[in-house]
């Protein structure tokens, strides 16, 4: 007899051990992790500094001395890499971040609201929509000028109806769940009711969305920067290697593989990542596989 | 040869054992009625028959068809015999359709597929199939798509596809478990029919002992994977060899011990004069009062006589609840609909009421409305001296205080992701001074115990219970800001039989106990003849007839109540009625 | 039905509208001058008013808006101040650029993903799924501009079949132009078809555990037959949503492709506007983006009605 619906989430318990069956989760906390790592440790060392400048060894293949090599300019591709992970993590996070902060109060005072308020919201959310959103980031970077900071308010801003969907879709498939009911008859209100039954139900989905798009961040942030709109040199970011690569691709091709390599590598831990956290947060899908 | 041979079949689905040695056998023209609890593996055993197992499934032993093996089949030999000599009705026909295809081409597609017919003659006959399982093509073109037929039409399309082809066996798995007691006492019927015209087989699965009772000639009782009893019907629940039988077949005629000393005679009295002029607009329901009157003098008992003397606790008055028709676009809307229509009945203190009625008629809504959950449209709703309908939710606590909620589902009820004893404590947010740490776990240690759960319990998480376990957890929540009255919308209906008669008991004696007041709010005839005094007939959003419960169930006098009690099961008189029908064959 | 399209269009009309306000207001509250900015330092004081009357600031708020959006919807897009040229006609000029180029990538990334998607879901758990899901997997990871550059290395650099950039016109035959887009058009497509691969695998996976795919089993169809005739049509709902979604992505990766490969497209022309600070061409192309989103969608929730016939019916 199948009468009974299947049982949600289980607390975390077993998390850690499900989590380390799990091959995704695994393997993309480890690139994760990495990338993190030398992010953190280019602020204390590198192997060579990116910001002299060295015409002597500009150019260079890849060697003992330099593993990936020297750009134009004769700096190591491989501190560059490292530095370069900074500012792709740090827009990526803030950008989520942004996203997060306004979008899943939005998203869940609509669906507390429902009527109007929900209506209007999700429209609003529509209207976004309609912009694509790396045109948008780059009329909001061009106009307000180039920089970290305007790329992080730009590709934050497009994250904030998409934390506000996801928030708003999950709440409603909570409140008209029966403890939800039961929470309403013990006289709570709809904040309090959101605060102690809907936030937390809904955190695994956020948080999958949330890899997402940390990993579309740091796709958009690439792009920007590949344009000239994000990160300013002197500080190295992975984009503009590669537009600074281009040109140069006939006599040096590795001055654009290992930065793309770089880019693909974190965005594709991010996302396997976030498929197994999906995997071992979401009972439904469990059972399919 | 019998049609159907099972023996020693084995299933395991990974490391997981699901059948552990299963023997069964099924005649042509027989109806064999598989029973048991969910888990024990009788969905299984009818998939193992059809060959549609999840991934990673082994069997073993033997099963045959017709003589053929089907463990052994090829998928192309299945392909040949599903839906042609096998046909199989679903649980949940909400589901169970395509909502993208019509049901012409739903019905028509295995026909086509089996029969190389052409399209038209595939539709033809399909059309007459249709109109053979009550869907005349007058009233229900093949044109139409599920989303345009209720829950019960669909059953019914569900079965024209498995019997289109007048297949050998019928595997029916819970063919009724979604629908209400009038609709499925109407499906019953209908694979009664269809099996005696055909002379097919039928493979009828249910947890439900009085509907298989009824329907087989032949019983199996499965648990944990195994056969427990199987044999003629009758002569199985007659001898109860086994505990298991014996235990099932008492649940499901279940009344609590405690109540069993007040016989029906003595609870009476309860609804007053002045409760059936509220609603006198409704001819019917103050005739029927009236006559419950006649029929039962007597007012004896110190029950009646507290009920008599205090002041009602609840009193709904002229309730009516409307809803706004869905949006269609931006200007045009569905028509509104009236869910409940002019509502008028009091509860008082003590006094335990079933509100009984089929699915839509109303009486969740109501419910909702007297745990000022919702607001009706108009009339008034008075809990405790408090006006609900007019009051701001601050305003509230008070009454929210005294009346408490236990809902249907024990899965669904609690937040997964709190400990026992937040969620026990969660009411105690409507006391005036909140608690101290200790006192809250003072509190809802008392009341696990009274639930009959440790108070050890506290720090676990709710999946850690069973059903059954939950439920009571759900009414320890309920009962923690003892209050005076509680609303239990499908308390049991969840459940297993067997645990359901435990969850019943526990309901009657907290009424015993604590005093509180009940709205049971069910569809379940046998819950309300259990646990309550007095029961009201919805119908349609009105309350079509009301009084004593053991009066209306025994002598049902509005067309709604005649139709819920004659179309309840009921273990006794089913075989009562099997007595008969051989008796007479002899 | 037709309640349904008129509320789709209708609701299509209205997000329009709001984006017009959006784009006017956005250009209106930029800090300073928008003809100072045009000009940049060098201008003139009698450039400056002169422009100001031709940009028509010297009118109240309201009516300058109503003047725009009127003359948008004549088709008027009024006059680049870089190119000094209508915007209506730089517009047509790159749009037999980008548009070929939009479909060709909308095109291929379908015709790669939906098979690809479907025959992963149909041998579920088996090696095809997990190779071809694994390649999706790379595929979204991979930013489309450095998949460019790879491309360009490949296939112009190295085997020299294929040009690395620029664009000929339509003019020197038709195979020249196509030519010329085939590496922009892949390039665009990868990680379109790498998301639509997966969105359909799961879509299809969720549909095949529905009940009445068990039913449509149990009249003894084959499994071949449930996914085609069964599991797909509702598969497609999904799909479509994500196709929808896609076409404004596919607007936004023409501006970083066709940089990359130097063509003279709708993407570009806005790059160039942008940093020339040619506010005028700047919202025009918005408008026109904005408005073939909302077109593309209205035309998904039509597709849906077509599919499903619970919408078609709630009006």
């Amino acid at each position: 007899m199948s009468t009974l619906p299947a049982q949600t989430t289980a607390p975390s318990q077993s998390f850690l051990h499900m989590a380390l069956g799990n091959r995704s989760f695994v393997v993309g906390a480890f690139i994760t992790l990495v990338i993190a790592g030398m992010a953190l440790l280019s602020f204390i060392w590198t192997p060579y500094p990116v910001t002299e400048l060295s015409v002597l060894n500009k150019m260079k293949g890849l060697s003992a001395e330099h593993l990936f090599g020297t750009d134009h300019f004769g700096r190591d591709i491989f501190s560059m890499i490292m530095v370069g992970a900074r500012a792709s993590i740090a827009v990526a996070i803030l950008a989520v971040g942004i996203g997060i902060i306004i979008g899943v109060p939005l998203g869940c005072y609509a669906a507390a609201s429902g009527g109007w308020v929900d209506e209007t919201l999700m429209r609003v959310n529509d209207l976004v929509f309609a912009f694509p959103a790396l045109l948008s980031a780059i009329m909001i970077t061009a106009i307000f000028g180039p920089g970290a900071t305007n790329a992080i308010i730009a590709i934050g801003i497009f994250n904030i109806p998409v934390f506000a969907r996801v928030a708003r879709a999950g709440a409603l498939s909570i409140w008209p769940r029966e403890f939800i009911l039961a929470a309403r008859a013990s006289g709570k209100n709809k904040v309090l009711i959101t605060i102690e039954h809907i936030l937390p139900n809904i955190v695994s989905l956020l948080l999958v969305q949330g890899t997402i798009q940390f990993a579309l961040g740091i796709l958009a942030e690439a792009g920007l920067s590949y344009l000239g709109l994000g990160t300013q040199p002197p500080m190295p970011s992975w984009g503009r290697m590669l537009f600074d690569a281009q040109t140069r691709m006939m006599s040096a091709p590795h001055l654009a593989i290992f930065p793309g390599l770089a880019i693909v590598i974190t965005v594709l831990g991010l996302n396997l990542l976030g498929d197994g956290a999906r995997d071992i947060l979401d009972p439904r899908l469990r059972r399919v596989r | 040869m019998s049609l159907l041979e099972i023996e020693k079949l084995t299933l395991s689905i990974g490391n997981l054992p699901i059948l552990e040695g299963i023997d069964l056998a099924l005649e042509k023209g027989e109806v064999m009625g598989v029973v048991g609890e969910s888990g024990s593996g009788k969905s299984m055993t009818a998939l193992t028959l059809m060959q549609l197992l999840p991934y990673g499934a082994k069997t073993g032993g033997r099963l045959s068809f017709d003589g053929k093996d089907i463990l052994h089949a090829t998928e192309a030999e299945m392909l040949a015999l599903r839906g042609d000599d096998i046909g199989m009705v679903f649980q949940e026909p909400m589901t169970a359709l395509n909502p993208v295809k019509t049901i012409g081409e739903q019905v028509a597609e295995g026909i086509r597929w089996h029969t190389k017919a052409s399209r038209a003659d595939a539709e033809a006959r399909a059309a007459r199939m249709l109109d053979r399982v009550g869907l005349p093509q007058s009233k229900f073109p093949l044109t139409r798509y599920p989303h345009q037929l209720s829950g019960g039409q669909r059953q019914r399309v569900v079965i024209a596809i498995a019997c289109a082809l007048k297949p050998k066996l019928l595997v029916a798995d819970e063919p009724t478990t979604a629908l209400d007691v009038v609709l499925q006492k109407q499906i019953l019927d209908l694979l009664r029919d269809l099996v005696d015209e055909q002379g097919m087989g039928l493979l009828l699965i249910s947890h439900d002992l009085a509907v298989v009772a009824e329907m087989a000639d032949r019983i199996t009782i499965m648990r944990y994977g195994k056969v427990i009893d199987s044999g003629e019907t009758s002569a199985v629940l007659k001898a109860k060899a086994h505990p298991y039988t014996a235990q099932l077949a008492e649940a499901s005629a279940h009344v609590p011990v405690n109540r069993r000393s007040i016989s029906p005679s003595v609870l009476t009295g309860n609804i007053e004069p002045a409760t059936a002029a509220q609603s006198s607009s409704n001819l019917e329901h103050s005739a029927a009062a009236q006559a419950a009157k006649e029929r039962l003098p007597a007012k004896a008992g110190s029950r009646t006589k507290r009920d008599a003397t205090l002041p009602p606790l609840l009193t709904v008055q002229s309730v009516t609840r409307d809803y706004a028709g869905r949006r269609t676009g931006l200007f045009s809307r569905e028509k509104s609909f009236r869910a409940v229509d002019d509502v008028s009945f009091t509860v008082r203190s003590g006094q335990s009421v079933a509100l009984v009625g089929r699915s839509g008629c109303g009486k969740s809504t109501l419910a909702r409305m007297i745990l000022a959950l919702d607001r009706p449209s108009s009339g008034s709703i008075t809990f405790d001296g408090h006006r609900l309908e007019t009051s701001r939710d601050a305003d509230l606590r008070d009454a929210r205080r005294n009346m408490q909620v236990v809902f249907q589902d024990p899965y669904g009820s609690f937040n997964p992701r709190h400990r026992v004893e937040r969620l026990i404590a969660e009411p105690l947010h409507l006391l005036q001074t909140k608690p101290s740490r200790d006192e809250r776990r003072d509190m809802v240690g008392k009341a696990l115990d009274q639930v009959g759960l440790s108070p050890a319990d506290m720090d676990k998480y709710p999946h850690e219970f069973s059903g059954g376990q939950r439920q009571r957890l759900s009414i320890a929540r309920a009962i923690i800001t003892r209050p005076k009255l509680i609303v239990a919308d499908e308390p049991v209906s969840a459940l297993d039989v067997s645990i359901r008669a435990q969850v019943l008991d526990l309901f009657a004696e907290l009424n015993e106990r604590l005093g509180v007041a009940y709205l049971f709010i069910t569809h379940d005839l046998t819950v309300a003849r259990a646990i309550t005094d007095d029961v009201m007939v919805m119908h349609d959003g009105r309350i079509v007839e009301s009084g004593e419960t053991g009066a209306i169930l025994d002598h049902p006098q509005s067309d709604a109540a005649k139709a819920l009690v004659a179309a309840a099961p009921d273990l006794n008189r089913a075989l009562a009625a099997r007595a008969g029908r051989i008796s007479a064959v002899r | 039905m037709t309640g349904y399209i008129l509320n789709r269009i209708l609701i299509g009309f209205a997000t329009l509208l709001l984006a017009s306000i959006v784009v006017f207001g956005v250009m209106e509250v930029l800090p300073g001058d928008p003809a100072q900015i045009m000009l940049g330092m060098s201008g003139s004081p009698e450039a400056l008013a002169s422009l100001r009357t031709q940009m028509g600031l010297d009118e109240p708020l309201l009516w300058r808006y109503l003047h725009w959006a009127g003359g948008l919807l004549m088709g008027d897009f009024g006059r680049s101040y870089t190119y000094s040229s209508p915007v209506a006609d730089l517009i047509r000029e790159r749009l037999i650029v980008s548009l070929p180029l939009a479909l060709m990538s909308l095109v291929l990334s379908t015709i790669i993903a939906l098979p690809v998607g479907i025959f992963a879901a149909a041998r579920r758990g088996r090696l095809p799924d997990t190779l071809s899901m694994g390649t999706a997997q790379l595929g979204i990871a991979i930013p489309n501009f450095w998949f460019a550059l790879l491309l360009i290395y490949l296939f112009a650099v190295w085997l020299q079949w294929l040009p690395a950039g620029g664009f000929p016109g339509w003019s020197g035959g038709i195979w020249n132009g196509i030519k010329s887009l085939i590496l922009p058009a892949i390039a665009l497509a990868l990680p379109q078809a790498a998301i639509l691969a997966r969105v359909t695998r799961s879509a299809l996976l969720d549909v095949l555990g529905e009940d009445y795919i068990r039913t449509a089993r149990a009249k003894g169809l084959p499994r071949g037959r449930v996914l085609r005739r069964h599991a797909l049509r509702n598969a497609m709902i999904p799909v479509l949503t994500i196709l929808g979604l896609q076409f404004a992505f596919l607007l936004a990766g023409t501006i970083i492709i066709e940089n990359v490969f130097y063509l003279p497209g709708l993407g570009r022309l806005i790059f160039q506007a942008i940093t020339q600070r040619d506010l005028i061409v700047v919202e025009g192309v918005v408008m026109l983006l904005v408005a073939s989103v909302i077109v593309v969608n209205i035309l998904v929730d039509l597709a849906y009605a077509v599919v499903d016939p619970r919408l078609r019916e709630s009006a």
